[in-house]
């Protein structure tokens, strides 16, 4: 069952929050995504009027839910990627066996690489008006701050780009939340009608008491619709949550879906390191995650491609470093693992012998080479040469050194 | 003169029983820190087996210990569930600077107590930092004593060992350091490349800058901005992560929150646009550096 796609260097590198990506800046950014239907359930469980809907994973069950809500249904697919409108991922349905074709057709299908495992099915409504209500913690003022628009339902960074004054800001002191007065603010840039004001203040201040609740980093509703009849109401939303929080929220732990991600990249956060594959032949293991991007940098400077990043952090235990290993070899375009440590503290003759002790443990058929900078660098370098690997103290000279080797081994 | 912490630092370690905090606390006093004492509730009347068989008073309360010691400076040990509250007794307690080394603290834990410790008029830096180092006068937190020797140049950068790695080079080159100090790594973070910056260009003994940054959020942007208006000494810049395409952001508010798109490239240009000597690779930083000088 084909999984993410691989990436190229270049996507990666890029600071966007991937669904399911840990990213390099392994504290700023790591957030986990929930499906739709699990962010849902949060805001339903702080008293968020969201309209009914289930999850689906057959078409069987499609229909059979649709048959329940009776009328016209959407058909979502529930993956953590955004533009699933525009991927034909979402879809209307007027009777049950509409639904079940839609759902074939979306169950199954590819979403910016992701496979759509189930779908979200709910009573469409008949919606007067769209808007887009979000809170996130912004990194410059350094607290949570709301965003609100009347134009949603679409892209926000679209608002964002082409009217940025259709979104207005207002930060929340943390150690008061969002007041009464703020929420009702926001309520009436949204809304003329009084009713719908104090409506969605109601809701935003249910979403900034989930979004406390579940340690989110993100929590959006959009869109946030008016219907026919003046209600109003939450249609979709999502929530991403600080992966700092996750130690003391295990409930919320629970919600993530491996599923959405490499099996090696589920293997790794198990085995305590930060690994992302990418479409390269350099692999590389790199403690540090500054020091792992400046590694990939130098590996494109000198003409090379990197396979992966990986950041095997600040332990020279050889358990970690074979668990590097297994995890780079499972790759099978990797023609060369570069290791780049600098120790400081850590002693590297004992990273040497973790690196010996490791490659002992598992068969590896591709060349290694090695740096390594810190305490007992000469004699971590004896045991490596010892050993058979080539090593050096230079980072300039093992990344060029990986990259020819990489080269070799392609035309030969 | 250097930033921050010189030979006056007096230190408290916060968590100085546990695993990190007890080596690291050795490894302080070993460069010759003055560690005058240690906080672990429970443990307050005992004393810690510090380096060279000197002993340091181990405290219940950070108040205690800054009473009876005249700490200026706290470093945190603790982990992540209760680093924001050690942070901010701390704070409470009235030292100067807080370094907080400990990652993973909640990000939300963090909005509320950045504002606790600047209400306070107390700077701090991290969390999730290595510290920072005054060569050959103090060292509050893990970077290597080793790599780094006593010299004009300052440095500042948001990653651990990328620092290093840059440092040992300018050390090897004969090119010594003012201070070095981390900032870390977290969405909320005590102290920021402009405070570092302005700390630098108020310290006679610092005469030129390396500044040391990484893909995502305006830091590094504002920072070259601040340079440009505000300072009169060299600075030099690396950014790791530089092959980022541009056009891609934070998905969904995120971008649209910091109105930038936080790529390399971006970084770069505002650093060439300010006049910042632009290192492509961490092997290039010594080189613009030397240039500065004979220019």
């Amino acid at each position: 069952m084909a999984r993410t796609a691989r990436r190229s260097y270049a996507e990666f590198m890029c600071p966007a929050v991937v669904p399911g990506m840990q990213t390099p800046e392994s504290r700023d950014g790591t957030d986990m995504n929930i499906h739709e239907y699990q962010a849902r359930e949060i805001l339903r469980s702080h008293g968020v009027d969201v309209p009914p809907g289930d999850v689906a994973g057959t078409a069987d069950e499609v229909e059979r839910i649709a048959a329940r809500f009776a009328g016209t249904v959407v058909i979502k697919a529930q993956v953590h990627a955004g533009g699933r409108g525009k991927a034909g991922g979402v879809k209307l349905a007027s009777n049950p066996s509409e639904a079940r074709a839609h759902a074939d057709r979306i169950l199954g299908m590819s979403i910016k690489g992701l496979t759509v495992e189930k779908v979200l099915v709910a009573p469409a409504e008949d919606i007067a008006s769209e808007a887009y209500v979000g809170v996130i913690v912004d990194r410059g003022s350094k607290r949570p701050v709301f965003m609100v628009s009347r134009q949603g339902g679409v892209d926000i960074e679209e608002v964002a780009a082409r009217a940025p004054g259709a979104i207005r800001r207002l930060g929340v002191d943390p150690r008061y939340g969002l007041l009464p007065f703020q929420a009702y603010s926001l309520g009436a840039t949204l809304y003329d009608d009084i009713k719908q004001q104090r409506a969605c203040a109601n809701i935003l201040t249910k979403l900034y008491a989930a979004f406390v609740a579940s340690g989110a980093s993100l929590a959006e509703i959009n869109p946030l619709v008016t219907t026919r009849s003046g209600e109003v109401k939450a249609l979709d939303a999502k929530v991403n949550i600080d992966d700092n929080e996750l130690f003391r929220r295990p409930e919320i732990e629970a919600l993530r879906d491996t599923s959405a991600e490499p099996v090696a990249e589920t293997a790794a956060r198990d085995a305590g390191l930060t690994y992302i594959k990418l479409d390269g032949d350099i692999g590389a293991v790199v403690n540090g995650a500054g020091l792992a991007m400046a590694t990939m940098d130098l590996i494109q400077f000198y003409g090379g491609e990197p396979a992966n990043f990986l950041d095997i952090g600040g332990s020279s235990n050889p358990e970690k470093v074979v668990s590097a290993l297994r995890i780079i070899t499972s790759d099978e375009r990797v023609r060369v693992i570069c290791f780049n440590i600098f120790g400081g503290i850590t002693r590297c003759d004992d990273v040497a012998n973790g690196i010996v002790e490791a490659t002992r443990r598992i068969d590896i058929d591709v060349p290694i080479v090695i740096r390594l900078t810190g305490t007992n660098e000469e004699a971590a370098l004896r045991i490596l040469e010892e050993a058979g690997f080539s090593a050096t103290t230079s980072m300039d000279d093992v990344v060029q050194k990986a990259v020819d080797v990489a080269k070799a081994a392609a035309r030969a | 003169m250097a930033i921050y912490i010189d030979e006056g630092t007096r230190l408290i370690v916060q968590g100085i029983t546990g695993r990190d905090g007890s080596f690291h606390a050795r490894q302080m006093m070993e460069y010759g820190t003055q560690v005058v004492g240690g906080v672990t509730p429970g443990k307050g009347g005992q004393n810690f087996d510090g380096a060279g068989g000197r002993a340091v008073p181990i405290f219940d309360t950070v108040e205690r210990a800054v009473t009876e010691t005249g700490a200026n400076v706290s470093v945190i040990y603790v982990p992540p569930a209760f680093a924001g509250d050690a942070i901010m007794e701390a704070a409470d307690a009235g030292v100067q600077l807080v370094v907080a080394i400990t990652e993973g603290i909640p990000v939300l834990d963090m909005t509320r107590v950045y504002p606790y410790v600047k209400e306070r008029g107390v700077r701090l830096l991290g969390p999730n930092c290595p510290g920072l180092i005054s060569p050959g006068k103090s060292k509050v937190g893990i970077l290597p004593g080793q790599i780094v020797t006593a010299g004009p140049v300052g440095v500042v950068s948001r990653s651990g060992t990328l620092t290093y790695e840059v440092v040992y080079q300018l050390t090897l080159a004969g090119i010594g350091q003012s201070t070095c100090v981390g900032i870390g790594g977290d969405p909320i973070h005590g102290t920021n490349f402009i405070d570092c910056l302005e700390a630098f260009e108020a310290d006679p003994e610092t005469e030129a800058v390396v500044l040391i940054g990484e893909i995502g959020g305006t830091d590094e942007q504002e920072a070259a901005e601040f340079v440009s208006s505000r300072m009169s000494k060299p600075v030099v810049g690396f950014i790791a992560g530089q092959t980022a395409p541009p056009g891609r952001r934070m998905g969904h508010a995120g971008a649209i929150i910091s109105g930038s798109a936080g790529t390399a490239a971006e970084k770069m240009e505002s650093f060439a646009k300010n006049g910042i000597g632009v290192a492509r690779r961490p092997s290039d930083v010594v080189g613009l550096l030397q240039a500065t000088r004979a220019g």
